[in-house]
């Protein structure tokens, strides 16, 4: 049967039927024991959100204590046990695997594949990265690590850091690692190798295009820092002294082996953000994506840049004036692909006919919030300017309208435009877009006056500070604002878990999509396609809706996105 | 039917402005707010300096990169809020269907680096003055002739003439050790040493040289200029020159140290040149002092028994 065999019913479009009859198991044996992408991906995804609210709620333990001067609600080791976990929870249990949840649901629907390359690895990946976070979890019943998710050496050595904590954040590194490559790896020969017949390199969903480069960047990262904390490891127990600078180590070292992992890691963690959001605005605006080649060119570029620019993290260590000059420059050439996307993004949306549903509500306030995050960074590349603000909260501030815009805006976007597809219903409009602005307006809260907090000197890491050196007023606000965004958050799950159940029924495509997800049943049937289309464009979905409407002369009907149009 | 879901939807949308308009109040109460508020107007946008001339010069420079900063951000946000005003979907309008415009991509792609070229060259020809210290003024400290260093890291001023004060940072104290030979000899009794509190002459150049003798530790008082890593293992430069008498200066270690990082405080002083020596004397003859102190308790305990005398 052909793609125009198909193409000739009027509605529903899609015919995808399960080819065998499951085998009768026991729904959790089913569950531990598959290979299949859609539900290693739905796993990866409930496993990571559950990470995200752990991780949510180490934050605002520190947004509590730093409510008010001199607080003693949480004791100074506490705090820092809160700060080490809530930073590498959210990058090593959230961020990261989160990307690879939708991208192990998605990249094989997107290219017409019917599962990944290496089913078996696949779930390996899965199981490596859920006791990782056991592993380090675990370290709560006994002594948390103190030293921070950069855990600088000499803190991190057995003398400052004598506990296992340590220990158990260095095995968190590797199996979070190993799990990271095995993916990485799985996505790339699935990449490659996977697509449907007609799908280019210049018809590759602009999402996928996102994570083949997050897949390369994690080959190309992840091996350093394995090394660093294996070194680190033989440093504490087996008598090497790689980073001790009582026996001709030196602590430098690590901070170049940990940033050249730890800065490609901050575009693993945003580049497939970027790819939702190439993905989403154009089935919103109801537009081609502006400039597809130049977004996918700048996804290449800037993980090129990516690996060139890890000494901005060093500007306060000791190095030589010219190489502080280096990487201010290769700081700012990584703007100029950063930019072009936010300006195709925006063209994207210019003369569009914008549906406004969740899913875009986020996407518009990531670009909202990355742009500032993106002019801060610029800002912050200045070595000289870097000098003030380095390691204070002016740093927290960039960063986390970089990550909670990159990453979380996006996933959150990527949450409400894929849900129906994954769970075969809708999410509330209504409740979602109150989570929005809840979020929206409570991450501004929280983060725009931590800015002038570090404008006016406090430093990061601090677990309380005086009254009356004007920072009081600040960190009140920034509290309060933590709690909205905290509530906001809450509202999504909800909405989630309230609408696997009450959610209208989404049908195949209810957004009108352009990627070949929407061309089969929602949730997919387990071998995902009856029959895989060739691909003729970069929107294989709209070219198919269009050709019935042509053929039949019926207008497609879609889960109901029609509502979101103004009168 | 028809009629009451455009009545459903005209309601709709009025409640959807006035929503709007709420959330447009809130957000400029709230902005407001803070600028009304005393307490938070102070460094609202800009870093801490007045100090010393390289916390100046970073200020300045900042305050350039912020200006251009703030047009960028109002021309993306400004059109990205327009196109999400402008263009939502309404009945009848259609979706221009463009893939793209090379010229335009060309255009904000060379735009773009235009503008980081002129960054670097802004802070290229700021960076001597936060880099390179100027001599002391006439009614500084007058310091002996100046010691000519190999260093290229080692900042001097122009007569190479500079106060050289030592910073230790340990677990969670800064230790200062004061003049040129707290380098080679600092536990000798020519060199007067402080705990926390830094004593300064004004209009003097003071070089600092910066250790620690255990974690990584970061010196950083704001409006003397910025910080500085004490890595274990080397040894790091900055300068400063402070020119009000008087004034006290607040800083804090800025690198994560353990436990009580946030008690690792630093505070300057800045005193008249005469003050500063008669304070240095006084420090020497306080240290001589309990030094004397400590070897008289010594040795009334290893004479009593209490103490067991360590013979190197």
């Amino acid at each position: 049967m052909s793609a125009s065999d198909t193409a000739l019913r009027p509605v529903p479009q899609v015919i995808a039927h399960e080819v065998t009859k499951p085998r009768e198991t026991k729904k959790w044996v089913d569950w531990i024991t598959t290979t299949d992408h859609k539900k290693i991906g739905i796993m990866y995804l409930v496993l990571t959100f559950v990470f995200f609210i752990l991780g949510g709620i180490e934050a605002l333990l520190m947004r509590l204590q730093l409510s008010v001067p001199n607080n003693t609600l949480i004791t100074p080791e506490h705090y820092n046990q809160l700060l080490t976990l809530h930073g590498t929870t959210m990058i090593f249990l959230f961020v990261v695997p989160v990307m690879a949840g939708f991208g192990n649901y998605f990249v094989p629907l997107m290219i017409g594949a019917r599962d990944m390359a290496f089913p078996r690895l696949n779930a390996l990946s899965f199981w490596l990265l859920l006791f990782g976070g056991i592993v380090f979890y675990f370290s709560l019943f006994f002594q948390p690590p103190e030293a921070g998710w950069w855990s600088y050496p000499p803190l991190s050595s057995i003398l400052y850091s004598p506990s296992g904590g340590q220990d158990a954040w260095i095995f968190l590194i590797h199996l979070t690692g190993i799990s990271s490559l095995v993916g990485a790896i799985n996505f790339f020969a699935t990449i490659v190798n996977m697509r449907a017949p007609g799908m280019g390199w210049g018809r590759l969903p602009l999402f996928v295009w996102s994570i083949l480069i997050y897949a390369i960047l994690l080959i190309i990262a992840l091996p350093v820092v394995a090394a660093a904390v294996t070194m680190l490891l033989t440093d504490r127990h087996f008598g090497t002294h790689f980073f001790d600078p009582t026996d001709h180590g030196s602590p430098l070292l690590w901070q170049h082996l940990f940033w050249f992992f730890g800065h490609p890691e901050v575009y693993i963690m945003i580049l497939p953000g970027f790819g939702m959001i190439s993905e989403i605005i154009p089935v919103f605006s109801r537009k081609p994506i502006f400039g597809y080649k130049a977004i996918a060119a700048a996804t290449c570029v800037i993980a090129f840049l990516a690996l060139l620019v890890w000494g901005h993290h060093l500007f306060a260590s000791p190095l030589p004036v010219v190489v502080l000059g280096f990487f201010m420059l290769s700081s700012f050439l990584i703007a100029i692909p950063t930019g072009v996307k936010i300006f195709n993004w925006i063209a994207t949306l210019w003369r569009g006919s914008l549906v406004m549903t969740t899913s875009l509500y986020f996407a518009i306030g990531f670009i909202a919030i990355f742009t500032i995050g993106g002019i801060t960074g610029v800002i912050l590349a200045i070595f000289p300017i870097d000098w003030q603000l380095n390691d204070t909260y002016f740093v927290v501030a960039h960063f986390h309208y970089v990550l909670m815009g990159g990453a979380v805006f996006t996933v959150f976007s990527g949450l409400y435009y894929w849900y129906p597809k994954i769970t075969g219903r809708l999410m509330n409009e209504t409740l979602g877009k109150w989570s929005f602005w809840l979020m929206f307006w409570g991450f501004n809260l929280t983060f725009f006056v931590q800015h002038a907090l570090g404008l006016s000197g406090m430093p990061r890491r601090v677990y309380t500070y005086p009254p009356g050196v004007g920072w009081s007023t600040y960190n009140l606000i920034s509290t309060i604002g933590s709690f909205i965004l905290g509530f906001g958050i809450l509202l999504t799950f909800i909405n989630v878990f309230r609408s696997l159940k009450v959610g209208a029924i989404a049908g195949p495509d209810p957004w009108k999509g352009n990627t070949l997800e929407w061309f089969t049943a929602s949730p997919p049937p387990a071998n995902n396609f009856d029959v895989i289309p060739r691909v003729r464009s970069v929107e294989p979905m709209r070219d198919i809706r269009r050709q019935i409407e042509h053929d039949t002369g019926v207008a497609q009907k879609t889960g109901g996105s029609e509502q979101f149009a103004r009168a | 039917m028809r009629s009451d879901a455009k009545n459903d939807l005209h309601r709709r949308g009025a409640r959807g402005n006035r929503r709007r308009r709420l959330a447009l109040t809130v957000a400029l109460i709230l902005c407001g707010s803070l600028l009304l508020a005393p307490d938070a107007f102070a460094n609202f946008l800009t870093p801490k300096s007045g100090g010393s001339p390289n916390a100046d010069a970073i200020h300045s420079l900042y305050l350039i990169v912020l200006y251009i900063a703030a047009v960028i951000f109002a021309l993306v946000e400004g059109a990205l809020f327009y196109s999400v005003y402008k263009f939502r979907a309404k009945k009848g309008a259609v979706a221009a269907q463009i893939h793209g415009n090379t010229r335009l991509e060309i255009g904000w792609t060379v735009g773009a680096a235009l503008i980081l070229v002129v960054l670097t060259t802004i802070t290229f020809i700021k960076l001597p003055s936060i880099l390179n210290p100027p001599n002391s003024s006439a009614d500084g400290l007058t310091l002996s002739g100046g010691v000519l260093t190999a260093s290229t890291t080692e900042p001097v001023p122009p007569n190479g003439k500079s106060l050289v004060i030592c910073i230790t940072g340990r677990q969670f104290i800064w230790a200062y050790y004061y003049g040129s030979a707290c380098e080679t000899d600092p536990y000798s009794s020519k060199v007067a040493y402080s705990y926390q509190e830094m004593y300064v002459p004004a209009n003097t150049t003071i070089v600092l040289h910066i250790q620690s003798l255990d974690v990584i530790h970061s010196w950083w008082v704001p409006s003397l200029g910025g910080k500085v890593d004490a890595v274990p293992g080397y040894t790091t430069y900055t300068w400063f020159k402070a020119s009000k008498v008087g004034a006290l200066y607040h800083g804090q270690c800025a690198e994560l140290c353990g436990r009580l990082h946030s008690a690792m405080t630093a505070l300057v002083k800045v005193l008249t040149p005469a003050q500063y020596q008669r304070w240095v004397t006084q420090q020497k003859a306080l240290i001589a002092d309990q030094e004397m102190q400590v070897l008289a308790l010594r040795k009334a305990l290893i004479a009593t028994g209490n103490l067991t005398a360590n013979l190197s």
